[in-house]
């Protein structure tokens, strides 16, 4: 028995769909990083300074690191899991594009994993003290720097599928990475909220984030038939 | 001489840096050299285990 | 040319190749750093600014020239190996990387026993070459750990080339940003006079480099040739070559 081959708009779809219910299903995966990063977020002006100038100068930076490991947490799953459960060989023998079904699944990490950190972000943004007028670029370099994560972390994943303790090695190969993403994203913060034009590490943030959403599925694809064999 | 080992008085960081440099350039070479002979050496005791038991083989090098 | 090519790949071939022309390699450098070193440390005059702390320079930039060098050596054979399905190939990537670590630490090291007397501290946040230099390492760190942390070799050598090739496009934005960065916390940087250097103080720089160069290329030929015994373990040659002791060493 052949599956019939899907075009891979239809296999993005169904992909994502399943990616979608599994973390209904599943509100740790969701809630986990979010816990996280409440909790190492209040950390800082506890270890650091609790005046306002100075929360005001490490906001961005500490909602930036905060969220970057967040994101961090559920890569090691991402692959693994379906990896054990066997739905990741199904995947590379249905003859369906394994490229769409890698970007299908970053879409799905960064929408449960990601996004809600935005929202978070924001939250926290506002107890540092941070002016509301931050808050636009912020969900915007925000929004697109966690997709980058999830895109460059799904390469990762995929290349330790099946590795013991892939976690520590996963934030060892992605966080390195996303310096380039970090500086732009911090930096646009900071120039909007001193009120200085911030248009141009934004465009750079989207920029990287796009290069990184185009390229890694490639890689992700490449690094699953590797790991596979 | 010792003028030129006094170099201009930034002795200690310019000797320092030539030392660490020398240190890891032999240090390179050295590491090289004995992982290419522990290889030899493993690989060696790998073939005389098997011809006592054919089924094995060298299956794996510490790097 | 093609079929020197094929016989070069050939790993028997190579394996006695690398041997022979390994003690050429550390010769020639060895020559040259003794040249590069009398004309830096000796003939060199003192920098009019950085009086003889400039003399740094002579392993400095080299090292950090090698730790760009083998980064790109072990991406390009990351890529063959991956294109090709070539062994050597990964196994020169696989070789190259300790060796670019160790020189990106030296240049990090050298660096700060630079900085510390021209800035007053042994390390500058916002220099852009040591802040690259740093990410550099980590890259390397990560490559070794993936290679590490796999046991399959093959998959390995495989999944390491797919991090590798990945990496060379971070290294670019990491190189750009950091720079663009550095630029608004006002980076001074230890070196901007490269370009109007006198000849008496390129010259040795530059032979310096080529020596610095040669050694990789010993270091790595030294360490191919561990890493083709390991790739072809169970080949009739290897077997051949460690039954037989004796020529062990002249096969060395």
């Amino acid at each position: 028995m052949r599956e019939p081959t899907l075009r891979p708009v239809a296999t993005f779809a169904t992909v994502l769909s399943r990616e979608l219910q599994l973390a209904y299903r599943r509100p740790a995966d969701l809630l986990n990083p979010l816990f996280f990063f409440a909790v190492v977020t209040s950390l800082f002006p506890i270890a650091v300074s609790p005046l306002p100038e100075v929360l005001e100068l490490i906001g961005p930076g500490v909602v930036w690191i905060a969220a970057l490991l967040a994101a961090l947490l559920p890569l090691s799953t991402h692959y693994a899991q379906d990896y054990e459960d066997g739905t990741l060989e199904h995947y590379l023998l249905s003859g369906q594009s394994l490229v769409a079904i890698c970007i299908a699944k970053t879409v799905g990490l960064w929408l449960v994993a990601g996004l809600p950190l935005v929202l978070a972000s924001l939250v926290v943004s506002g107890s540092y003290g941070l002016a509301p007028s931050t808050f636009g670029v912020m969900s915007i370099t925000l929004a697109s720097g966690s997709y980058a994560l999830c895109a460059l972390g799904a390469v990762a994943a995929a290349l330790t599928v099946g590795v013991q303790r892939a976690s520590a090695l996963i934030a060892l190969l992605v966080l390195p990475m996303m310096v380039p993403v970090l500086i732009f994203g911090t930096r646009a913060i900071s120039l909007t909220a001193t009120n200085m034009p911030a248009k141009g590490p934004i465009y750079l943030v989207l920029a990287v984030t796009l290069l990184a959403a185009l390229l890694t599925p490639l890689a992700t694809a490449a690094a699953l038939r590797i790991s596979m064999e | 001489m010792m003028e030129w080992l006094a170099m201009g008085g930034y002795a200690f960081y310019v000797w320092t840096s030539f030392g660490l440099t020398l240190l890891a350039l032999v240090g390179n070479l050295v590491f090289a050299k004995r992982r290419h002979q522990r290889i030899l050496v493993e690989l060696r005791h790998a073939n005389s285990v098997d011809e006592a038991e054919p089924r094995g083989g060298f299956q794996e090098v510490a790097t | 040319m093609w079929t020197w090519f094929h016989k070069l790949a050939s790993p028997p071939h190579f394996y006695r190749l690398a041997g022979l022309w390994a003690p050429w390699f550390l010769g020639l450098s060895l020559i040259g750093m003794a040249i590069g070193l009398y004309g830096g440390l000796v003939t060199a005059p003192a920098d009019y600014q950085q009086g003889d702390a400039f003399r740094i320079i002579y392993v400095h930039v080299p090292s950090a020239y090698l730790s760009l060098m083998a980064y790109v050596v072990m991406a390009v054979a990351s890529a063959i190996g991956l294109v090709w399905r070539m062994k050597l190939a990964h196994a020169v990537a696989a070789g190259a990387a300790p060796i670019g670590a160790s020189f990106t630490f030296l240049a990090l090291a050298t660096g700060s026993l630079w900085g510390k007397p021209m800035w007053g501290t042994w390390w500058q946040w916002s220099d852009p070459r040591m802040l690259t230099e740093l990410i550099l390492l980590f890259l390397y760190f990560g490559f070794m750990a993936l290679r590490a942390n796999i046991t399959d070799r093959q998959r390995a050598d495989k999944a390491s080339a797919v991090l590798a090739l990945v990496g060379v496009v971070n290294v670019v934005l990491v190189h750009y940003s950091v720079e663009w960065w550095s630029s608004l916390h006002q980076g001074q940087t230890v070196m901007n006079s490269e370009a109007t250097m006198p000849s008496s103080m390129l010259v040795p720089l530059l032979v310096m480099i080529l020596s610095f160069s040669l050694f990789f290329g010993a270091v790595l030929l030294h360490r191919l040739r561990g890493e083709v015994l390991i790739r072809e373990a169970n080949a009739r040659w290897v077997r051949r070559l460690v039954q037989e002791g004796g020529s062990l060493e002249a096969a060395k």
